[in-house]
């Protein structure tokens, strides 16, 4: 019989648990229904006790890692409080969210332990055993694997499950103790790359605008307008909210000292070398046919596109609608429309 | 004071990303159809990796590149024809097969071992990089278990950015939700960096650095360990192509006002 663990971790304030570590709460909970299995869960962080309360219906034991060491996401302390956690469960599958904090050790932790791994798991599944859907190729084939090998770890994408809600209480808790190795690595913080929206992939937004590296080619009168481009997109993210996307070659431009969009960074790529976003919708702009764009607008729910190539390989067949058309135009007359309407 | 490291990049060869991949079953599993045909580049994020590594061995002299590669020979070989012109670098190539559906545990260890068996190499100055995904299996694993296996205590996966302070210590940049940069201090070599894209744009093309590189390629690739990699019990039940196909509306015939409108009307639905 299998044996669950799901291992967990704190946010941002210490004493609540994320939204992904949720997810996977409500995924191993499932799992177990549909196996007859026994689960457990892990928490890692400063004041797990305090989180717990939320699982408090979960039925399920808890077992923690707390202290300021483990505030803080760090390899050498988030691996040895993962590790100690497994050692007393002595799970057959282990369950978590495929957040930056455990993306960062958790390969690290199943190979500890000697068990295998798999991550960026969207489903799981399976008649009678454990079956798990991922992606792969940057999202260009999806799979269906399985695994004779115990332990077994899987990473679940966000999204993928609904956050486990319950009655929150008083919980008994039961607290792992961790040798920690030395600490050879304080974090100070974090840090954001620009300020004012326009400097990653903000995920909330319900709409992504891309931007493409036609924004800074010579338009109809033989120059180039990267100046204009800048107020227009700038002036489009404030008056819509939407967050800002950007093909690679638009950002790479930066780099070899062309002119640019200059508040646009790397976090901003789409596609092969950046980010999956799973925005509700997406208005591509000036954006060329290629096939890395289509594998960073995988997840996007509805899509539309501005361009000037009514044949664009990109648009036909992976865009809603595409409107032949010149974006500057486009753009600022939306621009006009909702300064009027806020 | 400039801090000599020993940079050991692993990475690893894909598809080119313009090229139509499908999937084929074999007796050994799942594989890309005509995989061997298709033109191949260096995993992307692994390429931000060797140019981020070259970079900071220029500015800390003394020290060394070496880029871990796995995969069959005349692939290698074929590949080092450019990747060799991009950055000074001593490599150590592995015979054994590409592809995103291996077990990310048994190329770490066919990693690990190599990089175990560098001559000369000092791990107490030790900067294992990588790419902190591929582009083919995107999981985020190998370079991870190839620093447990190499006994590195520190990690950083995501890494847009490293600065070296005076004492030999540097300050991380790792990518974390939100579009934040999660700020770090580790106290110096052995440390285990996957990075993101990094700062620095692609080299160009140099040929006296591919000439210098190609004296140690050729005897490398001659003396490539082969390797099988153990699947560790994976089965693939299935490997298919996403059917997402949308009947997209091309409009050439409205005005940009009546692009705008309807965009508005389209943004503002629910």
């Amino acid at each position: 019989m299998e044996s669950i663990l799901v291992l967990t971790h704190c946010d941002e304030s210490g004493t609540a648990l994320s939204k992904g570590s949720l997810e996977a709460v409500t995924a191993a909970k499932e799992l177990a229904a549909r196996l007859g299995a026994t689960w457990t869960i892990g928490i890692v962080g400063s004041n797990p006790e305090l989180a717990a309360q939320a699982l408090s219906s979960a039925g399920a034991p808890i077992r923690v890692v707390s202290g300021e060491a483990f505030a803080q996401p760090r390899f050498a302390s988030d691996s040895a409080a993962c590790e100690a956690i497994c050692r007393a469960a002595q799970p057959t599958i282990v369950l978590a969210p495929h957040s930056s904090r455990f993306a960062r050790i958790m390969a690290a932790v199943a190979h500890r332990i000697d068990g295998s791994i798999d991550t960026h798991i969207a489903a799981i599944g399976g008649a009678e055993g454990v079956e798990a859907g991922r992606w792969f190729y940057r999202q260009r084939m999806e799979a269906v694997l399985t695994r004779a090998s115990r332990p077994w770890f899987l990473l679940l994408d966000a999204g993928t499950h609904v956050a486990y809600s319950g009655e929150t209480g008083t919980v008994a808790t039961e607290q792992v103790a961790v040798e920690l190795p030395a600490l050879r690595t304080t974090v100070s913080g974090t840090r954001s790359p620009q300020q004012g929206g326009a400097g990653t992939i903000r995920p909330d937004a319900k709409l992504l605008f891309v931007a493409g590296a036609g924004w800074t080619k010579k338009q109809p009168d033989g120059q180039t307008h990267v100046e204009k481009a800048g107020e227009l997109i700038l002036q489009f993210l404030s008056t819509s909210g939407a967050s800002l996307g950007s093909s690679k070659s638009l950002v790479d431009q930066g780099g070899e000292g062309n002119a640019v969009l200059p508040f646009l960074t790397h976090l901003n790529q789409v596609g092969q070398t950046g980010s999956t976003p799973r925005h509700p919708k997406g208005l591509a702009t000036c954006c060329h046919g290629e096939e890395p764009h289509v594998v960073g607008w995988r997840f996007i729910g509805e899509r539309r596109a501005i361009s000037l190539d009514p044949n664009c390989g990109w648009a036909r067949g992976k865009a809603d609608v595409v409107y032949i058309a010149d974006a500057f135009q486009v753009v600022a007359r939306l621009n006009a429309l909702l300064a009027e309407r806020s | 004071m400039p801090h000599p490291f020993h940079i050991v990049v692993c990475a690893g060869i894909v598809p080119d990303p313009l090229q139509t991949l499908e999937p084929v079953n074999s007796p050994n599993g799942p594989g890309i159809k005509n995989e061997m045909l298709l033109p191949a580049v260096l995993d992307p994020w692994a390429a931000s990796a060797l140019y981020e590594a070259a970079h900071l061995a220029a500015s800390n002299p003394g020290s060394k590149v070496w880029l871990v590669s796995l995969g069959p020979k005349a692939k290698l070989q074929q590949l080092m024809m450019t990747v060799a012109q991009k950055a000074s670098f001593e490599l150590v190539a592995i015979d054994g097969p590409i592809g995103g559906f291996t077990d990310a545990g048994a190329t770490a260890a066919a990693l690990a071992e190599a990089i175990d068996a560098i001559a000369g190499l000092d791990k107490t100055r030790l900067l294992l990089f990588g790419g902190w995904e591929s582009a083919t299996r995107g999981a985020g694993v190998t370079l991870q278990i190839v620093g447990e296996r190499l006994g590195i205590a520190d990690q950083f996966q995501g890494v847009d950015r490293i600065e070296v302070r005076e004492d030999g210590s540097f300050e991380v940049l790792e990518r974390i939700e939100g579009g934040k940069h999660q700020v770090s201090i580790c106290a110096g070599a052995p440390a285990v960096l996957g990075w993101a894209t990094g700062n620095l744009p692609e080299p160009r093309n140099n040929p006296q650095v591919g000439m210098a590189n190609m004296r140690t390629i050729m005897p490398a690739l001659q003396k490539a360990k082969a390797v099988a990699l153990d699947p560790k019990g994976l089965r693939y039940i299935s490997v298919s192509l996403p059917s997402q196909q949308r009947a997209t509306r091309v409009v050439k015939d409205l005005t940009p006002d009546e692009i705008a409108d309807e965009l508005v009307a389209w943004i503002g639905a629910e």
